[in-house]
């Protein structure tokens, strides 16, 4: 049933495409039937592929740039009260600015290239990263840290052996949303400028009334992200198998 | 065992807090307290819940901050933190450690060699050495704090400080753990907070009933006999009479 349940669904919704298409009678140009949009990746596949590796090297750099740069500001946080103090306020309210309106931006300082859009994605999932890290690393139970205390461990031995093991499951939560959000920056980045990737191809293919090659692009987003987002999953479970399955 | 057993060549040390005070959101939670506490003998800390039982034991085990005029003596060399070991009313192994790695948890924390010949010899101890290498979520209740016990012996200090360890748990386990805790803890000095009087009954060599707001130590109630007793024996039904007489006094006072 597990292999069953999404061939089913992904039928259903090809199925719902195809129907929609024949009722409306739609011209090709606004909604192209499932297999006109299958014939464009076959047509344009060697492209699809090169501009969604680009896309995928946006993505997976911010990632990691990004979950580094949130763990490294959680651990900070956490560990230093008065630091703490002045950084939240800041860090929260730096969420208010919508980083969609910071691509134009982004896209003058670092150019046309790959910076500016790893630059997105690493800004789009440094928050949920920072904020779920700092949150488990705050929430350990304190009667371990009591425990530990009763063991002479010193405060760096509490935060290895102890708060940081424990807050890795709140971690992968953060981990989870960013893999799920990342691909937003990366195309946001390149719908503002790129010459390269499968936003810039949809932009591209926009413009030429190519409506076919379009959904082609989205398509092959819509896969990518799908898969990056078990492959992390399931990473993420086969590291954490102590944690109690939800 | 001599595993388990307290090296003798020192003889145990004894507790002794005078003037302990703790306050706890603007309230006295105690005031002005003293008491003496025997080496090498389970002591039984007996009251009602929120009467600060758990805080004194915290205050003797340094987890909670002293006040400047109280003070804790521990054995003849002061107050050292190293002579003390903490077992709480959760087991708190860590779910991302073996049974094994739980146990030798002090040692980790203190970037020490963990000794795994005497940890597995513990674990024989309480039964649990073909659980070594299973992850705690595996195991029930009461081979938890099981596991918990041999994690506190494997600390090897003279003072043995319990929290409720067994409260959690149904009335077989908690017998069966009750009489592992007593054999193995023997010829330390242990003090035990609990609020069942048959628990005290069971364990104790002396017994005190904390009671009051702020609350006082009433005189020390002798329990004669080697513990761990079978707490239900007609010799002791006055004890527990006269235990239940303080507890009801102590709830009605507060």
């Amino acid at each position: 049933m597990t292999v069953l349940r999404p061939i089913v669904v992904v039928f259903g919704l090809l199925l719902l495409w195809q129907s929609i298409v024949w009722l409306t009678g739609a011209p090709p140009y606004i909604l192209p039937a499932p297999e006109r949009v299958v014939a464009a990746w076959w047509r344009v596949s060697s492209s699809l592929l090169s501009n969604a590796g680009t896309t995928l090297l946006e993505i997976v750099l911010g990632i990691a740039i990004g979950a580094l740069l949130g763990i490294a500001s959680a651990l900070t946080l956490s560990s230093f009260r008065r630091l703490r103090l002045w950084l939240l306020p800041v860090l929260v309210a730096s969420q208010a600015v919508p980083v969609f309106a910071l691509a134009p931006l982004l896209v003058l300082w670092l150019g046309y290239g790959l910076a500016s859009k790893v630059a997105m994605a690493t800004l789009i999932i440094y928050f949920p990263v920072t904020v779920s890290f700092f949150d488990g690393l705050r929430r350990t139970d304190p009667a371990w840290i009591d425990l530990a205390r009763s063991m002479d461990a010193s405060p760096w031995a509490i935060l290895r052996h102890i708060r940081i093991p424990a807050a890795l499951p709140a971690l992968a939560s953060g981990l989870r949303v960013a893999v799920a959000v990342a691909p937003i920056g990366a195309v946001v980045g390149e719908w503002v400028g790129a010459s390269a990737g499968l936003g810039y191809m949809m932009l591209h293919a926009n413009g030429r009334m190519q409506t076919d090659v379009m959904f082609a692009a989205l398509l092959t987003l819509a896969v990518l992200s799908v898969a990056l987002y078990f492959a992390t999953d399931i990473v993420l479970k086969r590291l954490l198998t102590w944690q109690p399955d939800r | 065992m001599a595993i388990a057993t307290y090296p003798s060549d020192s003889a145990p040390p004894s507790i002794s807090i005078e003037n302990a005070g703790l306050h706890y959101a603007g309230r006295a939670l105690f005031e002005g307290l003293d008491v003496r506490i025997e080496g090498g003998r389970f002591t039984c800390l007996l009251g009602p819940s929120g009467v600060g039982k758990s805080s004194l034991l915290r205050l003797i085990a340094g987890l909670e901050p002293r006040a400047s005029e109280t003070v804790v003596r521990l054995g003849s060399n002061g107050n050292s933190r190293r002579d003390v070991a903490y077992m709480a009313q959760t087991d708190l192994l860590l779910p991302w450690l073996t049974v094994i790695e739980n146990v030798t948890l002090g040692a980790r924390l203190r970037g020490e060699r963990a000794d795994t010949e005497r940890a597995r010899a513990l674990l024989d101890r309480v039964g649990l050495l073909d659980r070594a290498d299973d992850r705690p979520r595996a195991l029930s209740g009461g081979m938890r704090q099981r596991v918990a016990l041999a994690r506190t012996l494997m600390e090897n200090r003279p003072i043995v400080l319990m929290d409720e360890p067994f409260a959690a748990l149904d009335a077989i386990t908690r017998g069966r753990l009750q009489a592992l805790a007593a054999e193995l803890l023997v010829g330390r000095t242990v003090v035990l907070v609990t609020h069942d009087p048959l628990e005290a009954l069971r364990l104790a060599h002396r017994i005190h009933v904390m009671a009051g707001r702020p609350a006082h130590l009433g005189e020390a109630l002798e329990v004669p006999g080697m513990p761990p007793r079978d707490p239900v024996a007609t010799a002791h039904l006055g004890l527990y009479e006269t235990l239940l007489h303080r507890l009801t006094a102590a709830d009605t006072a507060q």
